[in-house]
């Protein structure tokens, strides 16, 4: 198990009911954690409609998960 | 000093505005991006952005590194709101200076486009009538389910 940080922001903060949380998990990617923290949290988007960074960098999603990461999956951005 | 930031109040243009100027440029070129009443035809009372920082703020410099390399630019600089907005508020200020005019034009085009697209900004916005929602301008070939889809 590796334990990782996932901060949450716009719809996935509100799906998930918090901004962050850190967790153990067995998850082999990035791709892999996503889609077990999507059964757990109901979350709405799928990872083509997302992106992911790790320790601020965008990263791929099939990188593995690394103890202490802080991983965010970022929603369709709407800034300007 | 950071070229690009995240602000939660207001911004004081006129210290961002001077802090560009310099003798050897004779272009300077703005950008203000304001909360618009409507959007998509529904009638907009205010909105909320918020920002993942550090990215935002890493990704921002390497888009003003990208305009200084592609434009020769003399500097840049870009300021997003986060917080409540209200209409007519300044979501974004960006101002680019230059020996002349036409790079400013169009590295403070690149910028604006590419600040729309990359920098992990989300907008919610509140109606006069119905529920609120978050807006999807970029990314992923698929859109959000859970908003209106652009016309």
């Amino acid at each position: 198990m590796t334990s990782v940080t996932v901060e949450y922001f716009a719809q996935l903060r509100e799906q998930a009911g918090q901004g962050r949380e850190t967790i153990s998990s067995a998850a082999e990617s990035l791709a892999a954690l996503y889609a077990e923290l999507r059964e757990r949290h109901g979350f709405r988007l799928d990872t083509a409609q997302l992106k992911v960074a790790v320790n601020a960098q965008f990263r791929d999603w099939q990188q593995p998960l690394a103890e202490g990461d802080v991983i965010v999956f970022i929603p369709p951005v709407a800034g300007g | 000093m950071s070229r690009v930031s995240i602000a939660a109040q207001p911004v004081d243009t006129n210290t961002l505005r001077r802090e560009l100027q310099r003798p050897g440029c004779g272009g300077f070129c703005v950008f203000e991006g304001w909360v618009r009443e409507t959007n998509e035809g529904r009638e907009v009372s205010g909105l909320d952005y918020e920002a993942y920082n550090e990215l935002a703020i890493s990704e921002g410099e390497r888009i003003i590194d990208e305009a200084v390399q592609r434009f020769g630019i003399a500097d840049a600089r870009c300021v997003h709101r986060v917080g409540s907005l209200a209409v007519g508020d300044t979501a974004v200020w960006i101002g680019v200076v230059s020996p002349h005019r036409d790079e400013a034009f169009r590295a403070c085009r690149y910028i604006i486009d590419q600040v729309k697209m990359r920098l992990p900004i989300w907008k919610k916005e509140h109606y006069l009538v119905g529920e609120s929602s978050w807006v999807a301008c970029s990314h992923g070939p698929a859109d959000d389910h859970d908003h209106a889809h652009h016309g």
